[in-house]
């Protein structure tokens, strides 16, 4: 009845990607935009790059799309 | 000292000598007197709670849900429809084992509409987990719900006080009403972290998805945690004894009535004129539907057993009957009567037992 | 609020079981952002109940309590008064779908009448979408659902604009597309005593039929075509700056680029969509009369 706060509460959810958000750090212009917009919650930011947590990332696309640099980009698993 | 109260302003009493904390009720005839006494007491200052006007009983459940995860003592009451309205809720708080109080004036579930008393709408909670207890009169309507409070918060588990429309919720008898002081001592502050609590900064997620072998534990340890309501009553340091149920004239009995509720009056009357004709004839009275008293039944050594009750399961018969039948060694007989709040009196009851004594009870539906 | 400005803390812990793209989950996530440690969820039966984790894992790291589908701003009475005698500083925050606020109406009106200290916000993807995405007050006319599969016949329930006349203490809208604007108004909220809602627009990739990639430019072209109108409430009735251009019609993106975009819309023919271009128009006419009352 009583659950306490856990990553990962549907196991590790970045099973669930079909396509992979591929970050370049060269582009990025540190707007944070993708952090903010993450519905997973799976991008952390830190001083100069933001990381993605694969574990998690379900690959919705949602950062590619919301970046103005095109900084990330979304790959196939397979060809990753 | 004693007081002159109907039951609802008994019932009424008793939440306000508990130091209950939170009240959200939707009024209901033959219920509204207590939330509407309620209210005067919280208005005059003589309550300290906090008295919330619903839009219905739904929500009223719902609002005394939340006070009560919250840690709060908290209380509402209502009556057949109002029952049925917020019955999702009652499931819901029995489940999450918060230990809420309500009191239940019965009245008979429509169509047609119809005011007065009947005990099906009372046992509609019958599986849910609830405790379920049912007063004879103003005085016991008083006590359990002070026990009813004591209980709960002892065992996690809801309380419903069962107490007859207008027979005891609006008549007016002597009441006997212990000192401020000692209900205190019997009822200290409720502990606000059983079974859980809900407050700002704590992290914790409670009533969501489990597994389904967790679901099942759950309603196994309601099951084993009810089992102890009778020792609870027993020893619960109220200023007067209870028990699951009582006995009536029952020692050398022969002949075993079986009932519940305001009506046990009557029937008891009835009882005393038939032991002065020299009928062995006694009652057991259920002061509890739930749990429910196999124990106290299955010791009953007499002929046989009639119960009377004011209930119907469609389909099957009397709800107490049939719950009787599957604990008792003597044979049961079931008569039905008093629904819709048909009046069934001494002379009634006399002449029932006379047949069921006589092996002539024949059907009887009244 | 600049992004840099915003909380780093995570409410919403990664590893949910939200569909891709999930909307709520934005609006979860965002929650947190902006109201830290000082709230408790109250969430009815809904996508969230099944977002909110299983067993004993929650993914979110405040507190939430589960409670019948109708119940949710009833619960939050309660709790709220639990906070307020027991001395604890906490808002309610009561988080439904659109399925919550119909099942949940007469909950929700009374709440708001007697003016109960608890924010409400209604994550409103316009169907019911946790059974598989049937027909809702709030679902757009003529979008098809798995109940209305020649699309729904009936208009959709302004709930925001329905709060207002009921006289909440704070009320506005907002949208997953702009969720800095959502914190501001969560922050407004929060200081602001008595019953607030906010009525958040989410669109949902699997109930709409979008990718799962474009739930935030779906939002987005929603408000920029006119179809949804960001704007609150305080006393004074304010429309949003996201929204703000778009008094002007001739600056509004054309309303089929959005519909278009979207599978349950598909059907449309062009008198469809200009009957929703007509009504979107008579929405506007309200919205600026609005704003001159309560300016």
């Amino acid at each position: 009845m009583i659950a306490k706060p856990s990553k990962g509460s549907a196991g590790k959810t970045g099973l669930w990607r079909t396509f992979k958000p591929v970050y370049d750090v060269e582009k990025c212009n540190l707007c944070h935009l993708c952090w903010l917009y993450c519905p997973e919650n799976a991008i952390d930011v830190l001083e100069d790059r933001i990381v993605i947590d694969y574990d998690y990332c379900k690959g919705c696309g949602i950062c590619a799309k919301i970046c103005a640099k095109k900084a990330i980009e979304m790959v196939r698993e397979e060809e990753t | 000292m004693k007081k002159i109260l109907t039951g609802n302003y008994a019932v009424a009493e008793a939440v306000k000598m508990a130091r209950t904390e939170f009240i959200a009720a939707y009024p209901i005839t033959p219920q509204t007197t207590i939330v509407e006494r309620l209210a005067e007491m919280v208005e005059r200052g003589e309550l300290s709670a906090e008295f919330v006007r619903v839009e219905s009983e739904h929500s009223a459940l719902a609002a005394v849900y939340g006070a009560s995860a919250g840690g709060l003592r908290a209380f509402t009451a209502t009556s057949s429809h109002g029952l049925l309205y917020m019955y999702e809720m009652c499931w819901w708080v029995a489940n999450s084992r918060l230990p809420v109080v309500m009191a239940l004036v019965t009245r008979t579930i429509g169509p047609p509409w119809n005011i007065h008393t009947d005990h099906t709408d009372l046992l509609t909670l019958r599986d849910s987990g609830w405790i379920l207890a049912m007063s004879e009169n103003a005085q016991e309507a008083f006590d359990l719900t002070l026990i009813g409070f004591k209980v709960a918060e002892r065992i996690d588990l809801p309380f419903a006080v069962g107490l007859d429309g207008f027979q005891v919720s609006h008549t007016a008898e002597v009441v006997d009403i212990p000192e401020q002081e000692e209900i205190d001592r019997f009822l200290p502050e409720r502990r606000r972290d059983r079974p859980f609590v809900i407050e700002p900064g704590n992290p914790i997620t409670v009533g969501g998805l489990t597994t389904n072998e967790c679901a099942m534990m759950l309603r196994h340890d309601m099951m084993r945690d009810i089992e102890k309501v009778g020792d609870l009553v027993r020893n619960s340091g109220y200023i007067r004894d209870y028990d699951l149920v009582e006995k009536y004239r029952l020692e050398d009995a022969e002949y075993v009535v079986v009932m519940m509720g305001a009506w046990c009056g009557d029937a008891k009357d009835a009882i005393d004129i038939l032991r002065d004709e020299g009928v062995q004839i006694g009652m057991l009275r259920l002061r509890f539907v739930r749990p429910f008293p196999a124990k106290e039944i299955a010791k009953i050594d007499c002929k046989k057993i009639l119960v009377v009750e004011r209930d119907s399961s469609i389909g099957k018969g009397g709800i107490i009957a049939t719950e009787v039948k599957s604990v008792a060694d003597s044979p049961v007989q079931s008569v039905m009567a008093g629904l819709g709040g048909v009046d069934v009196g001494v002379e009634d009851f006399v002449a029932m037992f006379r047949r069921f004594v006589e092996g002539d009870l024949g059907e009887w539906w009244m | 609020m600049k992004i840099k400005d915003l909380s780093k803390e995570k409410y919403l812990l990664p590893g949910t079981t939200a569909c891709q793209g999930c909307p709520h989950a934005l609006g979860l996530k965002t929650l947190g952002m902006a109201l830290g440690d000082r709230f408790v969820l109250v969430v009815p039966a809904g996508c969230t109940t099944i977002i909110a984790g299983s067993r004993d894992k929650s993914a979110f790291k405040f507190p939430c309590l589960h409670v019948p589908f109708a119940s949710a701003p009833a619960v939050a009475t309660g709790l709220g008064s639990a906070f307020k005698k027991l001395g604890k500083n906490g808002i309610p925050v009561v988080w439904m779908g659109d399925g919550g606020s119909d099942i949940g109406f007469a909950t929700l009106s009374g709440a708001c009448v007697r003016k109960d200290d608890m924010i409400v916000i209604v994550s409103d993807n316009e169907a019911y979408m946790n059974t598989g995405i049937q027909t809702s007050g709030t679902t757009f006319w003529k979008a098809k659902t798995t109940t209305s599969p020649k699309g729904k016949k009936e208009e959709k329930k302004d709930l925001a604009l329905i709060m207002l006349m009921h006289k909440a203490d704070y009320v506005a809208t907002a949208s997953v597309g702009y969720l800095q604007d959502f914190i501001e108004k969560l922050k407004r909220a929060s200081e602001i005593e008595g019953f607030r809602f906010i009525h958040l627009h989410s669109p949902c990739p699997p109930g709409w039929g979008f990718d799962s990639s474009e739930t935030v430019e779906v939002a987005r072209m929603a408000v920029k075509c006119g179809a949804w109108i960001l704007w609150e409430f305080d006393g004074k009735f304010k429309i949003s700056t996201q929204s703000k251009p778009y008094k002007d019609k001739k600056r509004r993106l054309p309303l089929a680029d959005y519909l278009k975009r979207q599978r349950r819309f598909r059907h449309l023919s062009d008198e469809d969509i200009a009957e929703i271009e007509r009504r979107i128009d008579e929405q506007w006419k309200i919205i600026l009369a609005l704003e001159k009352v309560f300016s």
